[in-house]
């Protein structure tokens, strides 16, 4: 093998088992910097390495031994008294490359949970947590990050410094929340996993218009949590979510890179593979046997356009039905207008746009350009197309993307050659 | 927080005894709450440099130091962690100041952290397909 070669060989050993490693390592040196900084020695001793030596039949325990014997002496070194230390060296002493596999199996899973839960915690801002995970648990490099959501490498270097920082000074343990704490802090562990996924999948920018690393490793951390909280049915439906979305990821857009929406996509092209882990995903989540939460009534939307041949044999009635829930557990006036929608193509518009003017009835949505945007378009379904170019020209007023100014202005624009005709 | 600088550090004054003795405590509390992410104290506009650029897309002037006080000129710096402006605000009130030395401005201004692009990914997405199902609705 090449020098170049091994490089690359280790670069993707990296990817894979440097949250592992890290993982590990907190649970060790209790501080996820230092943790880091550990792995990363390691590292460098494995590019010294293993261009000569060759690499290891089991790289990743190869590391964890190698960088465990680095913690080690470093808490030897710095003589910390602290009686867990003594009592985790004198364990960790014992691990050969052999064992280092076998014991850290049940364990590497549990290490990963907490440490997951400690780079989403609530402590950090949003920001904070996405940077702080996308580096520690997808081995994402700084310049990576920063390119993804177009933000100077600079200061994402400096979110994650301070991230860290944060976090050991307000001592967040590293470990997973119990009892009525587990609920709200894996909802933010979720967010942020959805919040890179979507990231990747929507973002709508230049070069950047697909990204789809951010993707695929949030469906990885999506995917990991799925089997080590397997009892929760909410990671089952956000990886379903993510796994149905992904699976369109290719007729998202044209050769010109512009957007293609669902409708317009080719179904033939939607991955199948992907498809079908969403689908069992999906399953696993209602066979938990509680009432679907947000994502997995997403998930189970998503996966109605899959299963349709066609647009047209779209199951609008059960699309309704998972909006109508939808609307109960995630109470917002998106959610109403989808659910409108779908009313309208499973009954009719007449009965869809009932909903669309109870809710122009709350004033606290007077701004809000969807509502007469989406008004507009049920007009026009009824054939009412005076009261639609109004609610089209209303709709543009209200929105400050000049792009989608120009959609509703030329909507407009075609209600008035309806009624000219 | 930021701390402006005055006649008295322009002029290369040490702190009074009193000030310098209560920023200790003040700044130590800060670190023990775990909100004091940074703190540089800076030296006097006298060994800084200025870069203008007097024209439109011209070349710059470099200008040395001292710079008038009056222009808003900084002495010290300190990244807080504060999860909401009250809270800030309280912190900052707290900051000790020096009494005898006139006219003194502490100024909070919010690091700029916020990806505009990733709020609410949720919704985000939801409007996504609410824009699928319009286009159905359009065409079918």
């Amino acid at each position: 093998m090449s020098l170049s070669n091994t490089h690359r060989t280790i670069d993707a050993i990296w990817r894979i088992e440097s949250a592992k490693l890290i993982a590990g390592l907190t649970r060790i040196v209790q501080d996820v910097g230092l943790a880091e900084d550990l792995a990363h020695d390691a590292l460098v001793i494995a590019l010294e390495k293993w261009p000569h030596a060759g690499i290891p039949d089991n790289p990743g325990a190869w590391l964890m031994t190698t960088a465990k014997r680095r913690a080690i002496d470093l808490l030897r070194r710095t003589k910390i008294r602290d009686q867990k230390y003594v009592e985790i060296a004198k364990n960790t002493d014992l691990y050969t490359v052999e064992d280092v596999d076998q014991v850290l199996d049940g364990e590497i899973g549990d290490d990963l949970l907490r440490l997951i839960f400690m780079t989403c915690h609530p402590v950090l801002s949003q920001e904070a947590r996405v940077a702080l995970t996308l580096r520690l648990l997808c081995g994402l490099t700084a310049e990576e990050i920063s390119r993804s959501f177009l933000v100077a490498e600079s200061t994402i270097a400096q979110r994650i410094v301070r991230a860290k920082r944060t976090l050991n000074e307000k001592n967040i343990p590293f470990e997973v929340p119990l009892g009525e704490e587990l609920n709200d802090r894996l909802s933010t562990v979720l967010e942020v996993i959805y919040l890179m996924f979507n990231e990747g999948y929507s973002a709508t920018s230049g070069e950047h218009w697909i990204r789809p690393l951010l993707c695929q490793e949030a469906l990885r951390l999506g995917r990991v949590l799925a089997q080590i909280a397997s009892n929760e049915p909410e990671v089952h439906g956000l990886v379903a979510l993510m796994e149905i979305q992904f699976s369109r990821f290719k007729t998202r857009v044209n050769s010109k890179g512009e957007p293609v929406l669902l409708m317009d996509q080719n179904r033939a092209q939607w991955d199948q593979l992907l498809i079908r882990r969403g689908l069992a995903a999906l399953e696993r989540s209602r066979k938990l046997g509680r009432s679907l939460g947000p994502y997995s009534l997403q998930a189970a939307i998503s996966a109605c356009h899959t299963q349709a041949p066609t647009p047209e044999e779209t199951d609008w009635p059960r699309i309704a039905a998972l909006y109508e829930a939808l609307s109960i557990v995630m109470p917002s006036p998106i959610v109403e207008l989808n659910r409108a929608v779908a009313i309208s193509m499973a009954f009719g518009p007449d009965i869809g746009i009932q909903i669309v003017n109870e809710l122009n009835a709350d004033p606290s949505l007077k701004k809000y350009h969807l509502l007469p945007s989406v008004r507009g378009d049920l007009l026009v379904k009824l054939g009412r197309y005076d009261e639609a170019r109004t609610e089209f020209k209303l709709a543009a007023s209200l929105t400050q993307n000049e792009r989608e100014q120009t959609l509703l202005l030329n909507r407009a624009m075609e209600c008035g050659e309806g009624t000219s005709t | 927080m930021i701390i402006k600088a005055t006649e008295y550090s322009e002029a290369g004054l040490a702190d009074g005894k009193d000030y310098r003795e209560a920023m200790i405590p003040y700044k130590k509390s800060l670190a023990k709450k775990g909100v004091l992410l940074a703190d540089e104290e800076l030296q006097p506009s006298s060994t800084g440099l200025r870069i203008t650029y007097p024209k439109k897309g011209g070349k710059p002037q470099v200008l040395a130091g001292p710079f008038p006080v009056n222009q808003d000129l900084i002495i010290e710096y300190m990244v807080i962690n504060a999860s909401a402006e009250d809270e800030a605000l309280n912190l900052a009130l707290r900051m000790p100041v020096p009494k005898a030395r006139g006219k003194y401005e502490i100024e909070l201004r919010r690091l700029k952290e916020k990806l505009e692009s990733i709020q609410d990914p949720g919704i985000k997405a939801i409007e996504a397909s609410l824009q699928d199902h319009l286009n159905m609705l359009k065409k079918i």
